[in-house]
C-alpha cells in the first residue's frame, strides 16, 4: 500500500474506523445490558432457559444481510441506517452473553451457593458478592465472542448505508480495487484482534483459582 | 408410668411449659409430673426453660414422599453441645438444616430462644454454619472470607479487620500470614479453621456443624477437636453437631441424640450414653473400635 494511497484515504479510514467502533460499541453495550440480566434471570427460573436461549440462537442463524434487509422497512428504525445496524448487531451479540452468564452462574459449586444462603447473605448480596464475581470470567468470555463476531458483521452494515469500514470494502468490490478492500478489511481485522486480546485479559484476570476441595 | 405413650407425655410436658410461663406458681404439680415422665422415658424431648434452640414436632417429607423426619422434638440448652449421631439417611443433616431453614419442614416449628424467627436472613445470621466441604469462597482472601457476614451486616472495614484478627487467633491461625492468602493455598485443616472462624464472626447464639471434620485425617481431626473444645469453653455458643463419629460425639458433646429413620431413638447426657443398654446404642457402640484390640471400650481415647 503506497504512501500516496494512505495520504489520500488515511483520514477516511480513521473516520470509518471510529464509526465502526461506535456501531459495535453501542451494540455491545445494549447487548450486555439485555443479556447479562437475562442470563441472571434464567438462573432463577431455569425452565425458561431452553426457550430463551433457543430464540437467541435462532437470531444468530439469520444471515446478516437478510437481517439488515428485514429491519429496513420498520418505521422508527428505517429512518437511520445506524439504528438498524445497532439493533441487528445487538441481536447477534445476545446469544454468547446470555448463554455464558447462565452457564457461568449455574456452574458455580453448589456448596458455595448453599453456604452463601446459610450464612445469611441476602439474594442481592449473593448475586453481587458471590455469583457474579465467580461467573465473571465466563461472562467476559461471552462478551469476547460477541464483540469479535460483531466487529466482523458490522462491515455488512455498510450495505444499508450505516457506514463503518464495510463502506471501503463495498466500494473496493464495486470498483475492483483490492487496495480499498484491504483498507477496510485490515483495520476491521485489527480491531477484532485488539478486542479479542483485551477481553481475553479481562477473562483471565477474573479467573478464580480452582475451587477448593477438602478431599484430596 | 412406663406405659404412658410419648404423645401423652409430650402434651403433659407442653401444658407444663405453657402454664409455667403464664402462672408459675400454680403449675408446679404438672411440671413435676412432666419431669418424672421425662426421666422415665429416654426418647422424650428435653425440656429446659433456657432452650436456645428448640425443634417442635418437626417433620420433613422428601419430594419422593419419603419421611426424612417424623415429628422430631428436641430442645437444646443454652451453651450446651449436642451431638446428633445415626446412620447415613437417618435424618441427622436434615434436622440440622431445618434449624436454619435450608430445608423447609413440612410440619412443626423451630424456636430460637423461645421465639419463631420468620425473617430467613435474620434467622441465618443468628446461626454459624460449618460443613465438611468448608465452602470458603475461592475469590475472597481469608480475611474477607472470615469477615463476609460482618460485611453483609454492613460493619465498617476497620471493625471487620480487627474482628477477623481476633477470630483467626481464636482458631489458632496467625493473622499476619493468613489474612491475605486465598483458600486454595491452605491445607484442609487450615481451611476448616477458617470455616469455623467465619461461622463465629458475628458471635452467633447457635453454631450448626455438619460433619465438620469428616474429611480430615485422624491426626488433624484430633487437633481440630481439641481446638474446638478449647474454643467452646471460651465462647457462649450453643452447638448442634452432626457426626457419625461416636468418639467425636463423646469427646465434644454434653448430650447425645441418636436418630434412626427420622425419629429420635435416644436422647441422653454423654455420661449416660454408654451405660444404657438400649439395643441401638449397643450396636452403634459395638461398630466402633472393631480393629482396636487395645481399647476395651469405645470411650478410651478419641484421637
Amino acid at each position: 500500500m503506497s504512501a500516496r494511497f494512505l495520504s489520500q484515504y488515511g483520514s477516511e479510514i480513521t473516520t470509518l474506523t471510529m464509526e465502526h467502533l461506535w456501531l459495535t460499541g453501542a451494540a455491545m453495550l445494549f447487548a450486555a445490558a439485555l443479556a447479562i440480566p437475562a442470563g441472571i434471570w434464567l438462573t432463577r427460573s431455569p425452565r425458561w432457559a431452553k426457550p430463551v436461549i433457543g430464540v437467541t440462537n435462532v437470531l444468530q442463524t439469520i444471515p446478516s444481510l437478510a437481517m439488515f434487509g428485514f429491519l429496513l422497512p420498520l418505521p422508527w428504525l428505517g429512518e437511520r441506517a445506524a439504528r438498524i445496524a445497532i439493533v441487528a448487531l445487538t441481536a447477534y451479540a445476545l446469544l454468547p452473553i446470555v448463554r455464558n452468564t447462565y452457564a457461568g452462574i449455574r456452574g458455580i459449586d453448589p456448596t458455595l451457593i448453599e453456604v452463601a444462603r446459610a450464612i445469611g447473605l441476602t439474594d442481592r448480596q449473593r448475586l453481587f458478592k458471590i455469583e457474579l464475581p465467580l461467573a465473571a470470567s465466563f461472562i467476559f468470555a461471552g462478551l469476547r465472542t460477541s464483540t469479535v463476531t460483531c466487529i466482523g458483521i458490522a462491515t455488512i452494515a455498510a450495505a444499508v448505508g450505516a457506514g463503518g469500514l464495510g463502506e471501503l470494502i463495498f466500494r473496493g468490490v464495486a470498483s475492483v480495487d483490492n487496495r480499498l478492500v484491504l483498507a477496510g478489511a485490515v483495520p476491521a481485522a485489527l480491531l477484532a484482534l485488539v478486542a479479542d486480546g483485551a477481553l481475553g485479559l479481562m477473562e483471565r484476570r477474573f479467573k478464580v483459582p480452582a475451587t477448593e476441595s477438602t478431599r484430596t | 408410668m412406663h406405659s404412658i405413650r410419648i404423645s401423652q407425655a409430650s402434651s403433659f410436658w407442653r401444658d407444663g411449659i405453657a402454664c409455667f410461663a403464664v402462672e408459675a406458681s400454680t403449675c408446679s404439680m404438672k411440671q413435676a409430673q412432666a419431669r418424672v415422665i421425662r426421666t422415665a422415658m429416654l426418647s422424650c424431648p428435653t425440656v429446659a426453660m433456657s432452650a436456645a434452640l428448640e425443634f417442635r414436632e418437626i417433620s420433613v417429607v422428601a419430594d419422593s414422599g419419603r419421611r426424612l423426619l417424623d415429628g422430631v422434638s428436641l430442645a437444646i440448652e443454652k451453651g450446651s453441645v449436642t451431638a446428633i449421631i445415626g446412620r447415613s439417611g437417618s435424618g441427622k443433616t436434615t434436622l440440622l438444616r431445618s434449624a436454619n431453614r435450608m430445608i423447609e419442614p413440612s410440619g412443626g416449628q423451630v424456636l430460637i430462644a423461645g421465639a419463631i424467627e420468620r425473617d430467613l436472613v435474620a434467622l441465618r445470621r443468628k446461626m454459624g454454619y460449618v460443613i465438611q466441604e468448608t465452602g470458603l469462597f475461592p475469590h475472597f482472601t481469608i480475611e474477607r472470607n472470615v469477615g463476609i457476614v460482618l460485611e453483609a451486616e454492613g460493619r465498617s472495614r476497620a471493625q471487620r479487620v480487627n474482628r477477623v484478627r481476633e477470630l483467626l487467633k481464636l482458631v489458632g491461625l496467625d493473622a499476619e500470614s493468613f489474612a491475605h492468602r486465598y483458600p486454595h493455598q491452605l491445607s484442609g485443616g487450615q481451611r476448616q479453621r477458617v470455616g469455623l472462624a467465619r461461622a463465629l464472626a458475628n458471635e452467633p447464639d447457635i453454631l450448626l456443624m455438619d460433619e465438620p471434620f469428616g474429611a480430615l485425617d485422624p491426626l488433624t481431626r484430633a487437633e481440630m477437636q481439641d481446638m474446638l473444645r478449647e474454643l467452646l469453653a471460651r465462647v457462649e455458643t450453643t452447638v448442634l453437631l452432626v457426626t457419625h463419629d461416636l468418639d467425636e460425639a463423646l469427646y465434644l458433646a454434653d448430650r447425645i441424640v441418636l436418630l434412626s429413620d427420622g425419629k429420635i431413638i435416644v436422647n441422653v447426657q454423654r455420661d449416660e450414653f454408654l451405660r444404657t443398654d438400649h439395643p441401638e446404642i449397643v450396636s452403634y457402640a459395638a461398630a466402633f473400635h472393631r480393629g482396636d484390640t487395645r481399647a476395651s471400650s469405645p470411650k478410651a481415647g478419641s484421637a
